[in-house]
């Protein structure tokens, strides 16, 4: 039983990878920024529980910028995706600008709560 | 038991005039201190012709000597009102007064000169009496001027010094009729004399809407000064009552020594004035010696049994040494304590006895102090309910030893010992106190009783537990003992008892607090060493370090990760215009993340908005080109 499970696990696996090498290179580049996004999170999430939370607010501002980009990341995969019926009248260079735009404020904000 | 006889010592001086309350001194040393002290001539003569004669009638009247070169000073400003014209006749008044003391050497003719213009005699005299008199109230007193209806004291006085110079002045003789009727009047404003509750007589004015009110110095010495002034003119004696007189000695005496040179005169010449008139009692208001006298003790009775008198007219010796009157051979039975002694002064020599005025009796408070005799002085623990003695100890209340007991809350405390005079009476002290104080210094103080000679408390412990606070523990014991007239008072600890009381119940009163120490309360306290806060602990550098490193990394795998992924710049604008703005884009924004890590590291918040302000509307301008032109080649595309 535990052998087919594991099978089974293995071909859910291969199936998702093979699914996946068919999505549009920009959707690719946004998950692959997602994930660096989210990875450096991790790793300072990582430093804080090492070292202690002195000083929260850097903590937070970088846990946090790392966040939002990724959000905002996630947020134009969906605005830009060709099979999303929901945005197909928005022009892709429309969703990019806005992306660009809020990125900036975001780090606007985590520059002035950095200290 | 030794008993020296007493002599009796009476000092005139020291007696004096005293009725229960005030002491009159005469003129002493201090009077005469004072006055060369107030009597500063300034530069090296006074101010004012008035003032010299002020400070030259007292020097004259208490004996002061005047230095060599006041006088010459004096004498100089003197001669100058005198020879001058235009000195008004008040100048004149003092300049003639000041010469009459100083006798300053002048030429004749200045006073030839001076003279012939005010008039010696006066030619109308009995006119000038008349006008002067026509002023006098019908009360005594007198009016300034003809002008002014308001009378006073003062006015009555400068009046009969003027009436006295007129009649002293005049080339006949003045009516009888007259004086007659000043002497009235004079017999009239002593009845306006006022006296306080201790003897003494003043005049002072009624009215008080007086343009320059006098004081009751100024104006009893004016009238004073007129009476004597009068008196000496006239031939026959004025009879004027002796106690108002010597009320006003009184008066003038009690003020001690005045700050005021004005007081000062006044006082003094108001009792030179007296003196001359030798109206004073039986010592000179000035201290001179008195005439021959008998002083008589007329009674002696103890202050608390006024009516029966130990001595009865007993008259007392004059030791002419020492110019005191003493009593010799005090009776047996004067014990210790406090006595009134009333004496009565009369003038031996009969014709003197209309020049000097006597006071009545006059009482002496006189406090005869001994040693009084403590003995048989015990303590003593006594158990509750038998009353038998448990521990008793001797006492010696005239030496230094202690002695300590113990008690507990079930027995008693007696504390017992006799007094008794010199003579063998007994003596009831004012102050007869025990006083028991704790550790904590808690006190309790007790009064010990007594019944002819014996004096004895006993401390029941058991009714005193609660009034104790329950406090156990050692207390000091401490006796006082004193009176007025004892000379061995005592206040002495004479040891502690250790006493032993149960525990306090929940509900019981707690002992008052104690006065703290003042120097512990609001003394310097000890030196606080501020302790900040303590830094954070900061990771080891390294550590930050690596993991600066280990943040970074993600980074290089995205853009590895994207070259995998086969990324290409392949629709980048290539015509120059889109290709520019393009770039300009991707500056625009590098300029603003560059913005970002300036202000993080530097910048303060408003320089960066302001620049951000700039740049970002620059760069929607540009990315709005640049997206637009990008959308339009995709849409151009699509549709191909």
């Amino acid at each position: 039983m535990a052998r087919s499970t594991g099978k089974d696990a293995q071909a859910l696996f291969h199936s998702l990878r093979s699914a996946y090498a068919a999505t549009p290179t920009t959707l690719k580049i946004i998950d692959l920024y997602v994930g660096f996004a989210v990875f450096t999170a991790l790793i300072q999430v990582v430093y804080m529980a090492i070292v202690g939370s002195f000083p929260f607010n850097s903590f937070l501002s970088g846990v946090l910028s790392c966040v939002g980009t990724a959000v905002l990341a996630v947020c134009l995969r969906i605005q830009v995706n060709k099979d999303n019926k929901e945005f197909k009248d928005l022009p892709p260079e429309r969703a990019f600008a806005d992306f660009v735009l809020c990125n900036l404020v975001l780090h606007l904000v985590i520059m002035n709560f950095l200290g | 038991m030794a008993r020296s006889p007493l002599r009796f010592l009476v000092l005139i001086l020291a007696i004096s005039i005293c009725h229960a309350a005030g002491i009159f001194h005469p003129i002493s040393d201090s009077h005469r201190s004072a006055a060369l002290d107030l009597f500063k001539p300034v530069d090296g003569s006074f101010a004012s012709l008035e003032e010299a004669y002020e400070a030259l009638r007292t020097f004259e009247v208490l004996g002061i000597e005047k230095t060599a070169e006041l006088s010459k000073a004096i004498c100089k400003s003197v001669l100058g009102t005198l020879e001058s014209s235009s000195s008004t006749p008040k100048d004149l008044f003092h300049a003639l007064g000041v010469n009459g003391i100083l006798k300053c050497s002048s030429k004749e003719e200045t006073f030839e000169d001076q003279t012939s213009k005010t008039d010696l005699h006066l030619s109308d005299a009995e006119g000038t009496f008349r006008s002067i008199k026509a002023l006098s109230q019908s009360d005594g007193r007198w009016r300034y001027s003809s002008n002014n209806p308001e009378s006073s004291t003062f006015a009555a006085g400068i009046a009969l010094e003027a009436l006295s110079g007129v009649v002293s002045l005049a080339s006949s003789e003045i009516d009888q009729f007259m004086i007659g009727a000043v002497k009235n009047d004079i017999v009239k404003l002593f009845d306006s004399i006022e006296k306080y509750d201790d003897g003494t007589f003043y005049f002072d004015e009624k009215l008080v809407n007086m343009r320059e009110q006098q004081g009751p110095l100024a104006t009893t010495s004016s009238v004073v000064r007129g009476l004597t002034a009068f008196s000496s003119v006239i031939t026959e004696s004025l009879n004027l009552p002796g106690d108002k007189i010597l009320g006003i000695a009184k008066f003038f005496l009690g003020i001690g020594i005045p700050g005021d040179t004005k007081n000062f005169f006044d006082q003094v010449d108001l009792l030179a004035c007296l003196e001359n008139n030798r109206q004073v009692k039986v010592n000179t208001v000035l201290g001179s010696h008195a005439p021959p006298l008998t002083v008589t003790l007329v009674r002696a009775f103890s202050s608390s049994a006024r009516d029966n008198s130990i001595i009865e007219n007993q008259e007392l010796k004059f030791d002419p040494q020492d110019a005191v009157y003493f009593l010799d051979d005090l009776p047996a039975s004067f014990d210790v304590g406090e006595y009134i002694f009333v004496f009565k002064m009369l003038v031996q020599d009969s014709e003197q006895q209309t020049v000097y005025a006597t006071g009545t009796l006059t009482q002496v408070p006189i406090y005869v102090t001994g040693l009084i005799k403590i003995e048989n002085a015990k303590i003593a623990v006594l158990d509750s309910d038998l009353g038998s003695v448990e521990t008793q100890k001797k006492l010696d209340l005239a030496g230094e030893s202690t002695v300590s007991v113990s008690a507990n809350h079930l027995q008693k405390l007696r504390l017992s010992f006799q007094m008794s005079t010199p003579l063998g009476n007994a003596f009831k002290p004012h102050q007869a106190f025990l006083r028991l104080r704790h550790e904590t210094k808690v006190e309790h103080t007790f009064v010990v009783g007594s019944s002819g000679k014996k004096f004895e408390i006993t401390l029941d412990f058991l009714g005193l537990v609660e009034k104790f606070f329950y406090l156990s523990g050692r207390y000091d014991i401490q006796l006082t003992v004193g009176d007025a007239v004892m000379e061995n008072s005592l206040l002495r600890e004479i040891g502690y008892v250790e006493l032993d009381l149960p525990e306090p119940p929940e509900n019981a009163s707690r002992p008052p607090p104690q006065p703290v120490d003042p120097y512990t309360r609001y003394g310097p306290k000890a030196e606080i060493t501020h302790i900040f806060r303590a830094p954070e602990k900061r990771p080891p550098e390294e550590l930050s370090l690596a993991f600066l490193v280990l943040t970074i990394l993600p980074l290089f795998g995205f853009i590895i990760g994207l070259l995998r992924l086969g990324v290409n710049l392949k629709n980048f604008p290539t015509s120059a215009v889109p290709a520019t703005f393009a770039v300009i884009f991707h500056l625009g924004i590098a300029a603003v993340l560059l913005l970002y890590v300036l202000f993080w590291l530097k910048l303060d918040l408003f320089t960066t908005l302001k620049t951000l302000c700039f740049l970002g509307v620059f760069l929607m301008v540009v990315g709005h080109r640049t997206l637009s032109h990008l959308a339009s080649a995709s849409a151009k595309l699509k549709s191909a």
